[in-house]
């Protein structure tokens, strides 16, 4: 059976391409990652929809409110974004830490997220920072919050003809802070043991409220919502700290796999939140 | 696009118009290496990982491992390796690779040359951590690492005329 390669500079028509197939043609974007599943016989594709060259899903602007980023931009077009460097440093940090050059001039956001890998970087900033996701279809479109997006391991609530175009941020209130980490093997090319966001608003010392979203933990990102509790309305003396260590070492279930261990894992997000909390 | 068909772009590669027949999933290095015979551009793993495959689409490094003939677009421009040098004159950074013991067995070469020169064309004075972070994804076995980096920053000072 041959192998199926269809592309479009059209929207309605890569959706309509993307329906026709009822969704087992992959789109393909970047290919950074989906191209490799393909070669490497990890995931079995008999075809493309290639959206690469729908230009309204490149762009990044601002909407007064929230900063809308189309789904086809690239990790490097995000680093190098000045809205995105005012409003949201942290989502270039994670674009940063993301491959190496060559991958951040392909690899989109979209792709990032859609892909579903529960240790992809984009997704912990986009998670704390409240993102909303456009999901369109010949029929019609519709936002999805991000915290309603994973369902599973590499599953989304995306029905299987939604593609994913627009990724809305709400700019932040005053006096939020949005801290990422990464760590793996080493700063480039790596997959992460534990990716971490941290979103706080300190107020005098005081934790007037903070989100921690966490990947590579779990069957997806997660949200750390004990440990938040925690935290929550609390002034941040030493003891806190070593609480909330304790708190999210215990909260987190990672497991065991070929990167790293899950005791290794839960130290790192107990480390983690401890530098987040020392350096605020 | 319909299926089983090759697929005509025009394209410039090293400043020359080329109209590509290929199928749409045939990888660039393959169209690279087999169809065009611009054997310079090397494939070390096939995934993106290595950087050697590197070569320079629309003035960005990328991986052609991991780019089909489908995703490029009249108009696009490829820059290779065989169009850095002028028949047997090298350019400034092929020169300083070879000055400053960046070469050895000259399989990951092509792909950190091109590296060097994307980030040349944007950054023309790259600390040693910026040259670094650029060479982040690309793999040598033989160096070290070190000299390609003196290679590197050797080749900014020569195209900044000898200054920092």
């Amino acid at each position: 059976m041959k192998f199926s390669y269809e592309k479009t500079s059209s929207l309605p028509e890569a959706m309509a391409l993307y329906a026709e197939k009822g969704g087992r043609h992959p789109v393909l974007a970047g290919g950074t990652d989906l191209i490799v599943q393909w070669r490497s016989g990890a995931r079995k594709v008999t075809g493309f929809v290639d959206i690469g060259s729908v230009d309204e899903l490149h762009g990044i602007k601002d909407c007064g409110d929230g900063i809308e980023i189309g789904a086809l931009s690239t990790h490097a077009d995000i680093m190098a974004n000045k809205l995105i460097s005012k409003y949201f440093p942290a989502l270039a940090d994670a674009c940063r830490s993301i491959g190496a050059v060559q991958i951040r001039n392909r690899g989109t956001i979209g792709g990032n997220i859609m892909n579903g890998s529960p240790a992809a970087d984009c997704p912990p900033v986009i998670m704390v920072l409240g993102a909303e996701l456009l999901a369109q279809n010949i029929l019609g479109e519709r936002w999805i919050h991000i915290d309603n997006l994973f369902t599973g391991y590499r599953t989304t609530s995306f029905t299987k003809d939604e593609l994913l175009t627009k990724i809305k941020i709400p700019k932040l209130a005053s006096g939020e802070i949005v801290k990422f980490y990464k760590v793996g093997t080493r700063k480039a090319q790596s997959i992460s043991k534990a990716v971490m966001c941290v979103r706080a608003k300190i107020v005098h010392g005081g934790i007037e409220d903070i989100a921690i979203a966490i990947g590579s933990v779990a069957p997806t990102v997660i949200r750390a919502k004990g440990t938040e509790a925690l935290l929550r309305g609390h002034v941040i003396t030493s003891a806190l700290i070593d609480q909330a260590i304790l708190s999210l070492e215990d909260e987190v279930q990672p497991i065991d796999d070929v990167r790293s261990t899950a005791e290794y894992r839960k130290f790192v997000c107990g480390s983690l939140i401890g530098k987040f909390l020392k350096e605020v | 696009m319909k299926n089983n068909m090759k697929i005509k772009i025009s394209i410039e590669i090293n400043g020359k118009d080329f109209e590509i027949e290929a199928l749409p999933e045939t990888r660039l290095v393959d169209l690279l290496r087999n169809d065009l015979k611009l054997t310079g551009t090397k494939e070390g793993c096939g995934e993106g990982e290595c950087g050697a495959c590197t070569v320079i689409l629309n003035g960005a490094a990328v991986n052609s491992c991991i780019i089909l003939c489908g995703q490029l677009k009249t108009g696009d421009r490829l820059i290779t390796i065989e169009g850095l040098s002028d028949g047997d004159k090298l350019s400034a950074i092929q020169d300083a690779f070879v000055k400053n013991g960046g070469v050895q067995c000259g399989i990951c070469t092509p792909g950190m040359i091109m590296v060097a020169y994307a980030l040349l064309e944007k950054n023309g004075s790259p600390t040693r951590f910026e040259i670094a972070e650029a060479i982040a994804g690309n793999l040598c076995r033989c160096t070290g690492y070190t000299k390609i980096i003196d290679s590197i920053e050797c080749a900014s000072a020569a195209m900044n005329g000898g200054k920092r």
